[in-house]
């Protein structure tokens, strides 16, 4: 999907609901599960992911564009990525803590948690593999993140609802969450070919 | 040659970042309370949660900023208690020290068993079905609930029924909520006579079910000559403060219920 030929309101539909990154590709499911039992704390989360894959998406590009490429070096991609990310989380983290100490409070430990977030080194890698632009790669970075923050407050929303259902015993907890989740992906199957 | 710009590559990135994250680290470092660090330093550090914060961590924040009482650590005992005070720059009245005791002594062939249990093998289980498998339905079951509690190691199941070694144990509770029938209980230390029944059953059936039972004859409140022991329900209660653990109960007591720790 280019940029330039579906228009910015297209190209998000796509990140958001066709290629969701939890859906449909299948990345960063640990967050998703583990930080999505209440919404107010998943929206946190979203806001994290989206603020680091942003950031994450450009200066992966940058490094990919001006300093790998240019050397024949592409196939340290991957570990040069999260070598990016990692530092960048860590930068952000400090930053937050320093000049926006309200929210690093309210993220607090989801910041360290993004480092091994698989949809943030996807997201990075994902721009190399469909030779994405600058404006591209940020814009797939910070569209596919609020797909990840769509996702993963649907689903506390869900499980906020099953902590006062009667559930049988062999599907508490963690089983019931792994079904909604499979089931929920069955839904966004259905947007597969909108855009 | 390809390897070597592979390399310089990775540490000149690597270096970038390393100087970048170095600098950032004084620019944006925030004054943090040493104070938590020191705390944390002094605590059992068996994250157990007996103090009702997220973990050690949890309660050395909190008692950094003074919102939680230097004498909150249950396993630190007194030693902790004083070391965290020293450090606040507060006095501490020092707490009582308190282990947990197992107010039940049914190990098999004591307590008469109604049925052999073959299901979960959990108390909490056993217990849920026709009232457990021992006759008496206070008894200890000994299928180790408190054991998988206890994260200090101090509880063994032998003969049938749990063991509390008082050396290990640190006052955590954990093992308190563990069992399903309530029969452990932290009480102080040093009150080393203790009534080891919970029986609220009647005489008859509790000498039915048990040979080490209480039938609350109250023999003991007779001998006692400091008021510290009563029968309540049907059961001898000692009074802790009261109680100068002289034995008297003890020796009066004709189903050896009251024992010496």
């Amino acid at each position: 999907m280019r940029l330039s030929e579906v228009g910015i309101l297209l190209f998000m539909v796509d990140c958001i609901l066709c290629n969701n990154y939890i859906f449909s590709r299948f990345l960063g499911c640990c967050p998703f599960l583990g930080v999505s039992s209440k919404v107010e704390t998943s929206i946190g989360m979203g806001l994290a992911v989206t603020f680091v894959m942003g950031l994450a998406s450009l200066f992966t590009w940058a490094v990919h564009e001006y300093v790998l490429m240019p050397l024949n070096l592409t196939y340290l991609n991957t570990i040069a990525f999260i070598f990016i990310i990692a530092s960048l989380v860590q930068f952000v983290e400090m930053f937050m803590k320093k000049s926006l100490p309200a929210l690093y409070s309210a993220l607090g430990i989801y910041l360290p948690l993004i480092t091994t977030n698989c949809a943030v080194l996807g997201a990075a890698l994902l721009n190399i593999q469909s030779s994405y632009g600058l404006l591209e790669s940020v814009l797939n970075g910070v569209f596919g993140a609020l797909g990840f923050m769509l996702a993963i407050v649907i689903m506390a929303g869900v499980r906020e609802r099953l902590e006062s259902s009667d559930i049988p015993l062999p599907f508490k907890g963690f089983s019931i969450s792994l079904v909604i989740a499979g089931m929920m992906s069955v839904a966004f199957l259905g947007f597969k070919g909108l855009v | 040659m390809p390897i070597v710009y592979a390399v310089a590559v990775m540490c000149a990135l690597g270096a970038v970042f390393g100087v970048v994250l170095s600098f950032a680290d004084k620019k944006f470092a925030v004054p943090v309370d040493e104070r938590v660090q020191l705390i944390r330093e002094k605590l059992a550090g068996a994250n157990c949660g007996a103090c009702g914060f997220p973990g050690c961590d949890g309660f050395a924040e909190a008692v950094a900023k003074g919102e939680a009482p230097v004498n909150g650590c249950p396993p630190g005992g007194s030693d902790t208690a004083t070391a965290l005070a020293e450090i606040m720059g507060v006095s501490v009245g020092v707490g009582v020290q308190e282990v947990a005791r197992l107010r039940c002594q049914g190990e098999k062939g004591v307590a008469n068993e109604s049925f052999e249990y073959d299901g979960i093998k959990t108390c909490f289980a056993a217990s849920e079905f026709s009232g457990g498998p021992k006759a008496c339905q206070y008894s200890c079951i000994g299928l180790g609930d408190c054991m998988r509690a206890c994260v200090f190691d101090a509880i063994e199941i032998v003969n049938g029924i749990a063991v509390i070694n008082p050396d290990k144990c640190t006052a955590c509770g954990m093992c308190v909520d563990a069992c399903p029938r309530n029969l452990i209980a932290l009480l102080p230390k040093e009150s080393t006579v203790l009534v080891r029944c919970m029986s609220l059953n009647n005489a008859r059936v509790t000498r039915q079910s048990c040979s080490k039972g209480c039938i609350g004859c109250k023999r003991c409140e007779k001998a006692c000559e400091f008021d510290a022991i009563h029968v309540v329900n049907g059961i001898a209660v000692i009074d802790a403060e009261k109680c100068t653990n002289c034995k008297a109960c003890v020796e009066v007591c004709p189903n050896a219920c009251i024992t010496v720790a």
